[in-house]
């Protein structure tokens, strides 16, 4: 008896769990085009049912003092992030390249707004 | 209310020996259509502002971060707009009044907004239920106001129109959602519009301030606004699966400034800072 009704407790137990991770809803990432010409700067993130109140909360949050011209979200998952443990192979290699830039050309003075 | 707008009535004036006749007629005439205004003026204002003090409460108790800032956001546009109005109702007066003044320092019954704004944050489907019923009519108005032949409530309505455009969009996005959520949310939602509904027909009464100034081309006719209300509210109610009330029992009064029980209070936190500490600057 008292066994039954323990597991119907962790039954019911997890089903409370499932019920609040389903009450949450997703998180998605904003991104705001501050003037015509400029691009979508990551700006930050929100809470969202989806795609459309995403956008609405996005102009109530991020743009309430006449910080954008658009609005880009994206539902946070979709985006692939790179694993931090992986910067030695993904980005030092770059460091002892200087020349990967572009600053050893003499640039004649006809050449403006280089 | 003459004795307040330090307005001179009719017999006073035909007392003064210099003055005519047919100029205390005209004197009197203008002193009418000064009041009717300015009448006028707070009968659209009070809405607003009773409104905004409303969605204002909900400044941190907000379901969610984002609701709540959006709700707070409704709320600062509904007081801007508000601002524009009593500078105007105190242009009108002349007596010295600020637009604080009037906001801030009427009594109940000297206020004039309809009894649909007044309404309390029962829960959030009535929070948005008060939005949506509202926001369908404001915008109906708006719309009819940049008509005016007042050039300054032509142009406060022209400057508002795409604030309760958005407020309008808003609204009707939640009732849709709710409508169409959680068994729980629809039952809501419904309650919300079933207990709301009795407050619709007043939006569509005329004050004498009203009628007059719609003679004089300044003023909307509300009247003529009702069939499009209900026919955009029944719009989205249906796409919301949300019955119609049927009930055809509505309530009035808050335009004569007869108002709910919920109206002391509001006023009382509204007030509060301004009776505490009389003339306070912020």
């Amino acid at each position: 008896m008292f066994v039954i009704l323990s597991i119907s407790l962790k039954v019911v137990k997890q089903t409370n769990k499932l019920i609040m991770a389903t009450k949450n809803w997703p998180l998605w990432e904003v991104f705001v085009r501050s003037k015509n010409g400029l691009e979508h700067r990551h700006f930050g993130s929100l809470h969202a049912a989806d795609a459309e109140m995403a956008l609405e909360n996005a102009r109530d949050v991020y743009t309430r003092r006449n910080e954008g011209v658009s609005i880009w979200v994206v539902e946070s998952k979709h985006i692939t992030a790179s694993n931090p443990e992986h910067n030695g192979e993904l980005f030092e290699p770059a460091q002892d390249k200087v020349y990967r830039h572009p600053t050893f050309y003499e640039l004649p003075d006809e050449v403006k707004y280089m | 209310m003459i004795r307040n707008l330090g307005l001179v009535s009719g017999s006073q004036l035909n007392n003064e020996t210099n003055v005519t006749p047919s100029l205390s007629k005209s004197l009197n005439y203008r002193n009418m259509k000064k009041e009717n205004l300015y009448k006028y003026i707070l009968g659209i204002a009070d809405n607003s502002l009773i409104l905004g003090q409303r969605l204002g409460e909900l400044c941190g108790h907000g379901p969610s971060l984002e609701t709540d800032i959006a709700c707070t956001n409704l709320s600062l546009d509904l007081l801007g707009q508000v601002r524009s109005y009593y500078q105007y109702a105190a242009k009108i007066v002349g007596d010295g009044r600020t637009e604080d003044d009037i906001a801030m320092l009427r009594k109940e019954r000297e206020y004039v907004n309809v009894l649909l704004v007044e309404q309390p944050n029962t829960d959030f489907a009535y929070s948005m239920g008060r939005q949506f019923l509202f926001d369908v009519y404001h915008l109906l108005f708006l719309d009819e106001l940049q008509k005016s032949t007042d050039i300054t409530l032509s142009a406060i309505a022209i400057k508002s129109i795409k604030e309760v455009s958005y407020h309008q969009r808003f609204s009707s996005d939640w009732i849709k959602r709710l409508g169409n959520g959680t068994q729980e949310s629809h039952q809501r939602m419904q309650t919300a519009i079933d207990d709301l509904w009795t407050y619709t027909d007043e939006l569509f009464h005329q004050s004498e301030a009203d009628i007059a100034m719609v003679a004089e081309g300044v003023g909307v006719d509300v009247t003529m606004l009702k069939d499009t209300y209900y026919k955009k509210v029944a719009e989205v109610l249906e796409e919301a699966t949300l019955k119609i009330p049927e009930s055809k029992y509505f309530q009035k009064g808050g335009k004569h400034g007869i108002h709910t029980e919920h109206m002391g209070y509001l006023l009382a936190e509204l007030q509060y800072m301004q009776r505490t500490y009389p003339n306070m600057e912020w």
